[in-house]
């Protein structure tokens, strides 16, 4: 994309480009679109119910105000739903990671015997699975129904990072060094420990990123398999009953958060669940990048 | 014929399986881990999948459930439910496939037009972020902005003297909307692969379209365009095996009582029969048809690509 910039600027510049003009206009459109939504539900977070029930507040806060914080703040249970999601989303990371290690870092030595097969059971859950309910008799028979194993465990390998590791680890570490590290005595372990891992920690942490955001993302296991137990409800499935499903019938969760218009209520809690993403995001775009286009590449 | 079966059992260096194990023995004990949770969670409930052969009785378990052979297939296959929910689900999934498909290559078009760097990033920021917030999320936005006494797109239409849109309230103005939601969401984010590919366009094919006269639209489809063909193809490809699929949270996150004409796909329907109703045997056939009709679709995908001469998939 930059070879293509540099060139039209070998052509003498012109006052005004009426195609430069269009573009730019029709980019910035798309954008706002993407950000006007978020600034529209920040402003009515923080405006007075009364504006807002008068459909007055549009991307400036009215009656500026952080009651509906406050309120959001001071129930126990969306604190606790927060906390169920950063220990669930802090352990699937961790459990992650180490999977998708340990599965990659074997598979990529070229000298593994049965090496095709393994990486062929491993791909094929890529492309079929047993299906939901197969699944939820398997969790449930494991004994793992309403507890947070069932959000950690079931979805702990994932095939597709598997590949971006694997592929990561057998082009950006040449087999030579490996090698000259066999020879000096060191053995399997030593080698991952010591030369793999510290080499591969660009692509651990985009992959680490990529488990953790599905993670923090994700209610549908948890509507699965979270039935009785509200206190282990991650927050995004608190989210769920209290703003989607309450859309319907203006009924809120059983909580304590008692507001005269639940609008406001909502749109504080839309914030608050975006902020841990919101807060994290210019530091991970890159890492994201990278990741997708690791993804891109095959083999 | 002797030598042969014994380089066969013993491998060509003359070492046997065994050699090769305690050799890397290390590596094997570290695949324990994975193998032993993709075992479990992932082709355990393969097998899993016979109860779909079965009539399920929690009480019998499933071993001593009776065998039933294709008979609840026949069942679902006999619902009114099945049938919508087939449709909807090639509809929902072959729509969305023609707009969020086509969004980003026109999206990393324009973006690539934009001259000034600090501009192109700003813009790509703000277009990917929809991509990072959950689907439970963008559903409440959604409510907030289109809802129709209190949403803000509704309120600015009665304000310039329309009448109130139903947009998540009326069939097809939810089905619109539902693409549309899912084109902002995955549109910024599909341009990353676009960009990548059409960086890597050679430049001097750019200056040979300028000596012909090319303008700015024609080197946008004499250049650009056939230089991301291959990115496109690949892509196209690996979304058509995607057809029989579908996001439960997606659906879900935007469903509601009023529009249950289109809402009522496959994977709502295994939820609906299998988990809130308990009717296992009906949920696992369900999800098996959908599973293997999908798998199916990839197949004949990666067919094609490889008789077009791409590199398939597989």
């Amino acid at each position: 994309m930059k070879a293509s910039t540099n060139l039209i600027r070998v052509k003498p510049k012109k006052p005004f480009d009426l195609w430069d003009a269009l573009i730019n206009m029709l980019m910035i459109v798309t954008a706002l679109a993407c950000l006007l939504p978020l600034l529209h539900i920040l402003a009515k977070s923080l405006s007075k119910d009364v504006y807002v029930l008068a459909n007055k507040v549009m991307l400036w806060p009215m009656g500026f105000t952080f009651e509906a914080y406050g309120k959001v703040l001071g129930d126990a249970s969306i604190l606790r739903s927060l906390y169920v999601s950063v220990v669930v989303t802090v352990l699937f990371t961790i459990l992650g990671m180490l999977i998708t290690i340990c599965a990659a870092y074997p598979l990529s030595r070229k000298q593994l015997r049965g090496r095709a097969f393994l990486s062929f059971i491993f791909l094929i859950t890529l492309y079929f699975s047993g299906g939901i309910i197969p699944e939820y008799l398997l969790i449930n028979s494991l004994g793992l129904l309403d507890t947070l194993w069932a959000l950690i465990l079931p979805q702990a390998f994932s095939a597709f990072n598997f590949l971006i590791m694997r592929s990561s680890i057998s082009s950006s570490i040449p087999v030579s060094l490996e090698e000259s590290a066999r020879i000096d005595g060191a053995g399997h372990f030593r080698v991952l420990w010591s030369i793999v891992l510290p080499l591969s920690k660009p692509i651990i942490a985009t992959l680490s990123l990529f488990y953790a955001v599905g993670r923090w993302n994700a209610y549908q296991d948890a509507l699965f398999y979270i039935k009785q137990r509200i206190d282990l409800r991650p927050l995004q499935l608190k989210m769920y009953y209290m703003i989607v499903e309450a859309s319907e019938s203006f009924q809120l969760e059983a909580t304590q958060v008692q507001l005269t218009n639940p609008d406001v209520l909502k749109a504080a809690c839309v914030i608050f669940a975006t902020v841990p993403i919101i807060c994290v995001y210019p530091f991970i775009q890159k890492y994201f990048v990278n990741g997708v286009m690791l993804g891109a590449v095959k083999e | 014929m002797k030598f042969v079966s014994a380089l066969k059992s013993k491998d060509v260096d003359g070492k046997g399986l065994w050699y090769y194990f305690k050799r890397d023995r290390d590596l094997y004990l570290l695949l324990l881990i994975p193998i032993f949770f993709v075992v479990l969670f992932k082709i355990v409930p393969m097998f899993g999948a016979v109860v779909a052969f079965k009539d399920y009785k929690i009480a019998k378990g499933f071993w001593d459930s009776d065998w039933v052979g294709f008979q609840v297939f026949l069942d679902i296959f006999a619902k009114r439910d099945f049938g919508r929910a087939v449709r909807n689900t090639v509809m929902l999934n072959t729509l969305d496939l023609l707009l969020s498909f086509t969004a980003p290559i026109v999206l990393s078009l324009l973006l690539n037009e934009i001259r000034s760097v600090r501009m192109k990033r700003i813009n790509q920021t703000l277009l990917y972020l929809p991509h990072f917030l959950s689907w439970v999320i963008i559903g409440a936005i959604a409510y907030q902005l289109l809802g129709l006494g209190n949403g803000v797109i509704n309120n600015l239409v009665e304000s310039f003297g329309g009448t109130r849109i139903p947009f998540l309230q009326s069939d097809n103005h939810w089905l619109l909307s539902y693409l549309l939601i899912g084109v902002w969401q995955s549109m910024g984010w599909g341009t990353i692969i676009y960009l990548a590919s059409i960086s890597s366009i050679n430049p001097e094919l750019y200056e040979a379209a300028i000596v012909d006269g090319a303008g700015r639209l024609r080197k946008m489809w004499n250049v650009t365009l056939p230089g991301i063909r291959v990115t496109i193809v690949t892509l196209l490809i690996m979304n058509l095996g995607k057809v029989m699929g579908g996001s439960f949270e997606r659906i879900y996150a935007l469903a509601n009582k009023a529009t249950t004409e289109y809402t009522t796909t496959i994977e709502v329907l295994v939820y609906r029969w299998g988990i809130e109703a308990g009717h296992f045997s009906r949920a696992t056939a369900l999800g098996l048809f959908q599973a293997v009709i999908g798998l199916g679709l990839v197949l004949l995908a990666d067919y094609i690509a490889k008789k077009l001469g791409e590199d398939g998939l597989l």
